[in-house]
């Protein structure tokens, strides 16, 4: 094993590696620098990485921890302290974290080291990475594509071997859709699994911190380190925290999964369709029972969303005044003109009009036609999947209606980009988990390979049977092994990795 | 409803100045969504009790206990205006 070849490997496999000595935390970042200095020009994940730091850290880690000595990224939204956390907006520019994050403090318990601040859609509003006011982020799979959002950083990352794992966020599939386009695993708990406390907040009922990998066996160890219950996050569950690897290796003999049909939609994708039919049978083959199932209000799911989401940020966001950090507008003439242009300068397009629908949908005369009402209706959808869970133990979907898209090519159209979250928006209104796995590929019109997103879904706190059926299907696979052409045009980059 | 919606006026709500530019494109934009969010008004909600969380959480308490939290300096650490362990803020009264 080289230094060279060390990014391409796993979680797991590093580990292996650094418990018996082969390697050491050192090392292990030094490669990962290499790669990094190598490739991201490229690719543009990273808002930050600071190497001096990690290796300070690198010099006291036990190997011996579950996860001794690897380097996690983190999406820039989750404090740790002495870091940058710009949510990838100008309002944030320069600000170090004071404290850190419940999540960190746990991955530090666990012995991983958390480095480098992966770019993402400004304050998670996105579902392409292009809303970032830094850089775009572009797809390991095809340059001219989107790498999904809003953790695009992070997916990209990983895909592109530039990280073992990341944090990311998902307040309506911002784990789940980038790492279906980008080709990795993305894993979403189950609202309140994961302690939200330093996650800086966009829409509050709906946030949950989880992991992006290589494979489901990566994302079942950072979730046994990042799980659990924190007094500091009031709607973190007190609930007894599981082994998420504890039943790998068992077969699907016994699990029911749904297909619901509601999610058979216009639009969708024929590649995305023929990928989603063969996982299925794939995982009938494997002993599951497939069985139609119903969501009725599955429609209705991205309208309660844009509501409530938007009227959670409109709240959330009021704390961006100028006054304790962030950005402050200069020749203020009064204390309106303090907030309204410290505002105007920091944030972008879309978390303007995030805000503008939010204040809208909460303000007096029009709280009960709008708000009121998607949270009727989220109980309704809340409803669907309780329903479902009856009979099945998880449910089966594409993750995203489509593959990678261009860049640019729905930044016009905020309701188009909108529908790319479609499947994956009513697992955080239900306040389920769920994870998308890589389960087959598009072809581009240019001939380039586009990865496809199986999503699977279970009831609240039903974790480890979802990475249980995901870890089955992807050992049984070889998706997951296929690497994007950045990966492999490594020797030709002009960088020598071993010296 | 959709139609209802003035962009100028909620932007002054929001504390948030916009552009012309800014106000015409998102009195479109968010129009059109809106509009797309009127098929909430197909859904019989009668009866229904409005959702907060996905998962149910109520009354969380903890003992009034204080424990140790930022000092001044990191309290202040990314103040863009302080002074004797202050924030300095914009002039609020007259």
């Amino acid at each position: 094993m080289t230094k060279r070849e060390l990014p391409a490997l796993g979680i797991v496999e590093v580990q292996d590696l650094l418990r018996r000595h082969e390697v050491s935390p050192a090392e292990v970042l030094e490669s990962l620098e290499e790669r990094i200095n190598a490739v991201d020009d490229k690719i543009g994940a990273y808002l930050a990485h600071d190497l001096a730091a990690a290796l300070s850290e690198a010099e006291k880690a036990d190997v011996n921890l579950p996860l001794g000595g690897i380097p996690i990224a983190l999406k820039d939204l989750i404090n740790v302290e002495g870091q940058q956390c710009t949510c990838g907006s100008k309002i944030l520019a320069g600000y170090r974290a004071p404290y850190t994050a419940t999540a960190i403090e746990k991955l530090r318990a666990h012995g991983a080291i958390p480095f480098g601040r992966t770019n993402m859609d400004e304050f998670a509003m996105g579902s392409s990475t292009e809303n970032s006011s830094v850089q775009i982020t572009r797809n390991p799979w095809d340059l001219s594509r989107v790498p999904g959002g809003s953790s695009g950083g992070a997916a990209a990352a990983v895909a592109a071997d530039i990280a073992f794992g990341a944090l990311g966020t998902d307040t309506g599939g911002s784990i789940r859709q980038p790492a279906a386009l980008s080709g990795v695993v993305g894993f979403k708990p189950s609202y309140g699994r994961v302690s939200r406390f330093g996650l800086v907040a966009f829409a509050s009922s709906l946030d949950q911190i989880g992991p992006l990998t290589k494979t489901v066996h990566d994302s079942a160890l950072l979730m046994n380190a990042i799980a659990g219950h924190d007094p500091r996050d009031s709607t973190s569950l007190d609930a007894p925290i599981e082994n998420y690897t504890k039943n790998f290796g068992r077969d699907l003999k016994g699990i029911r999964i749904g297909l619901p049909k509601e999610y058979i939609i216009e639009g969708l994708d024929p590649a995305v369709k023929t990928a989603v039919a063969a996982s299925v049978k794939q995982l009938e083959a494997l002993g599951a029972e497939i069985f139609e199932v119903s969501l009725p209000h599955t429609d209705y799911a991205v309208s309660v969303y844009y509501i409530l989401a938007t009227a959670e940020a409109s709240a959330n966001l009021a704390r961006f005044d100028g006054v304790r950090y962030g950005h402050r507008a200069d020749n203020i003439a009064n204390l309106f003109d303090h907030y309204a242009r410290t505002r105007e300068e920091g944030f972008g397009a879309e978390v303007k009009r995030r805000i503008i629908l939010g204040t809208y949908v909460l303000s007096s005369g029009y709280y009960d036609a709008y708000y009121l009402r998607a949270q009727k209706v989220r109980e309704l959808i809340r409803r669907d999947f309780a329903n479902a869970f009856e009979k099945v133990d998880a449910l089966v979907s594409p993750t995203a209606p489509t593959p990678a898209f261009k860049l640019g090519e729905k930044t016009a159209d905020p309701l188009q980009m909108y529908l790319a979250d479609i499947f994956t928006i009513a697992a955080n209104l239900a306040g389920i988990c769920g994870i998308s796995i890589p389960c087959g590929f598009a072809d581009s019109e240019s001939g380039k390979k586009l990865p496809i997103g199986l999503q699977l879904l279970g009831k609240a706190l039903d974790e480890a049977r979802i990475l249980q059926i995901a870890h089955a299907y992807e050992q049984s696979t070889d998706w997951h092994k296929a690497q994007p052409p950045v990966r492999t045009e490594r020797h030709t980059a002009g960088i020598d990795f071993d010296h | 409803m959709a139609g209802e919606l003035d962009v100028g006026y909620v932007a002054q709500l929001a504390r948030l100045h916009l552009t012309p530019e800014e106000t015409e494109l998102f009195q479109k934009q968010l129009g059109d969504v809106l509009l797309y969010a009127e098929k909430l008004n197909e859904v019989n909600v009668e009866g229904v009790e409005p959702a907060a969380h996905g998962v149910p959480i109520f009354n969380v308490l903890r003992e009034d206990k204080a424990s140790d939290w930022f000092t001044p300096a990191q309290a202040l650490s990314n103040a863009p205006r302080q002074a004797n362990n202050l924030f300095i803020v914009t002039k609020v009264v007259e």
